[in-house]
């Protein structure tokens, strides 16, 4: 008898410590989503009440409506994506493998930013980008040609956007990054450097300026500005990179075994990246406004709870399945791995 | 190092300038970068402290003015600024508190125990991690307004799920928080030697015993670094607050608000103390942690 609820009592101990916390989850997780998407089929105004009607209306009128918007989410969030990566892949780097005992000081200064609020970090940006501060201070002390127009401005253009989502999702793509690489055993890395693994030359220079090319191109496309021009300067600096940085040590050992970070990374900033509207909003102006703006618009200020619910359903649906997507193409089994260091 | 101070050096290339170039940028170049890199990620804290120290002139502190210490002199000298932050640290402190426990229990259970249902477990606390905080907030925000209705309307005593306020954010805030506790404390479960809780049972400790005096002191240093950065989540959280707080400020939510229509010195000011008090807490946190190593 005192075998039998002794292991009764061990069966149940796992699932009786998950349940309180799992409970939670699924009345304020899975429930909400569930309400969201039955709003999302129903009719009505806030002041009547709303009936389910299971009514589509709300989703078919999104290709027509919001695609605009939609579709700067998703080129503003690429963009942030991909730069976030360039920056911090060298940066992740250096941490790990050249930091020795300045590691961990540049790890917290890595993370400082998150010691500050998120709305002050992105009201900074609005001070160093807007017109009286000091990039376009410097932007009009060099041209002393005076080839730039006077109302030259950042702040309402999709490059200050960029620029805040960039600036704000930095740490959660370095952070992963590092701790890929510093997971790398270095034996490996001497392995292939012994068995001739030498600089990427010149097969480099040329992936280096098509590389450049086409991720400079992206760029000028994205923040709507001259794409030869940063197609030309993405070339010139692909080529010195592949060139002169880029080892084939790195391109065989480093950079494959780096891909868990790689992928944890860039699911860490793009989510958030393609549903922020703080930055669009303080940095933007209506042409840039993303889907994130038009949901808590909808929300929040016109009441209109099937359109809103709709898009934030259309919003989760579309991440749900470019996650899984991308986890087949870079094949990582473990979803979150490095999320924490 | 000279050749003097290495007679029998072997005969190495001739360093020409080109060879000198690329050494000196092989050496230099990612230390170089990795200084630009965290000015870079500085930069806006340092605006922040530095404009925290302006002049308050006209509604806007987007413009240097002169230096004043009127602001920090008066640093909660805004009307409903105080009572913002009160919320906002009551929050904060309240769902820590709820989503450790919650998410240590569920941390535990999933690194000691293996029982059917275990992995799928783990993907659901993944889940609300991979899900943007908009459409989180938005769907709290459609269930709240739905208990309004009946027939929960009946079932929900007003005042808990709806008007919002602060109960709503509190439930907010402890959802988004477990997923994030329970990462981090399994994280730092992973290394566990089992052996030692054998050892306490089998010197006559019992499973409670064995928990408080050898498991939790052991995990220990995990629930404090989650608890950390459940506050910090907590404190900082903007979006989820925005769909779920009804007419309740809490700090973000009150700057965004005054955004409107003025900036006040005083938020550099707030958001100043913020940063010093949390690199403070970490230092303090990481010599603790060195100390208990």
């Amino acid at each position: 008898m005192s075998r039998t609820s002794h292991l009764l009592r061990r069966f149940l101990t796992p699932y009786l410590l998950l349940a309180p916390g799992l409970l939670w989850l699924i009345v304020f997780f899975i429930f909400p989503t569930v309400q969201m998407f039955l709003y999302s089929v129903s009719t009505g105004s806030v002041d009547f009440g709303y009936r389910l009607t299971w009514s589509f209306a709300a989703f078919t009128q999104i290709p027509q409506e919001f695609s605009r918007q939609f579709a700067n989410s998703i080129l503003y969030g690429t963009l942030a994506t991909i730069l976030t990566f360039l920056i911090s892949y060298p940066l992740a780097y250096f941490i790990a493998f050249r930091g020795g005992r300045y590691k961990n000081v540049i790890l917290f200064l890595v993370i400082a930013p998150f010691f500050t609020s998120f709305l002050i970090r992105t009201i900074s940006w609005q001070i160093i980008l807007g017109d009286n501060g000091p990039v376009i201070g410097l932007i009009h002390t060099v041209d002393v040609f005076h080839q730039v127009p006077q109302n030259f401005t950042f702040m309402g253009e999709p490059i200050a956007v960029v620029s805040g989502l960039v600036y704000n999702f930095l740490p959660f793509m370095t952070l992963p990054l590092y701790v890929a690489l510093e997971r790398i055993d270095l034996r490996l890395i001497e392995a292939a450097q012994d068995l001739y693994a030498g600089p990427w030359r010149p097969r480099g220079w040329i992936y280096g300026a098509l590389g450049g090319a086409a991720l400079g191109g992206l760029v000028g496309f994205g923040i709507s500005w001259s794409v030869p021009a940063f197609a030309a300067a993405g070339a010139v600096l692909g080529t010195l990179i592949g060139g002169f940085f880029v080892s084939e040590s790195f391109l065989r050992v480093t950079f494959p075994l780096s891909l868990p970070g790689v992928f944890a990374g860039s699911l860490l900033t793009f989510i958030p990246a393609l549903g922020d509207y703080v930055n669009a909003t303080l940095l933007g102006s209506p042409k840039t406004q993303m889907i994130g703006n038009v949901i808590q618009a909808r929300f929040l200020e016109s009441n209109d709870y099937p359109t809103a619910s709709a898009l934030s359903f259309v919003l989760m649906v579309g991440i749900i399945i470019a996650v899984m997507a991308y986890a087949r193409v870079l094949g990582t089994e473990d979803l979150s791995g490095g999320v924490t260091i | 190092m000279t050749a003097i101070a290495r007679p029998f050096a072997p005969a190495r290339p001739r360093p020409t300038v080109r060879r000198r170039v690329a050494a000196l940028v092989d050496h230099w170049g990612l230390p170089a970068y990795t200084v630009a890199a965290v000015a870079y990620l500085l930069m806006p804290i340092a605006v922040m402290i530095l404009f925290s120290f302006n002049e308050q002139v006209g509604k806007f502190n987007y413009q240097w003015h002169a230096f004043s210490l009127d602001a920090w002199a008066n640093p909660f000298g805004r009307p409903g600024m105080a009572a913002a932050i009160r919320t906002s640290l009551e929050i904060a402190f309240l769902s820590t508190l709820a989503a450790t426990a919650l998410g240590t229990l569920i941390a535990v259970s999933l690194t000691r125990y293996r029982f059917p249902g275990r992995s799928a477990t783990n993907l659901f606390i993944f889940l609300p991690m991979a899900t943007p905080e908009i459409v989180m907030g938005a769907s709290l925000l459609t269930l709240f307004v739905n208990t309004a209705q009946p027939p929960l309307d009946t079932v929900i005593p007003k005042g808990v799920l709806f008007p919002l306020g602060f109960n709503t954010i509190l439930i907010a805030h402890i959802m988004f928080n477990i997923s994030y506790v329970v990462v981090t404390v399994k994280a730092r479960m992973a290394g566990f030697d089992r052996r030692l809780e054998e050892a306490s049972m089998d010197l006559g400790a019992n499973e409670w015993t064995t928990f408080w005096k050898v498991t939790f002191p052991l995990i220990f240093p995990g629930i404090l670094a989650a608890a950390l950065l459940a506050f910090s989540l907590s404190i900082d959280d903007f979006v989820v607050t925005n769909f779920t707080s009804g007419l309740t400020n809490t700090f973000p939510i009150w700057v965004w608000g005054s955004l409107r229509n003025s900036l006040p010195v005083q938020i550099n000011v707030v958001g100043t103390m913020i940063f010093g008090t949390a690199v403070l807490l970490v230092l303090g946190s990481t010599l603790l942690q060195r100390r208990a190593q």
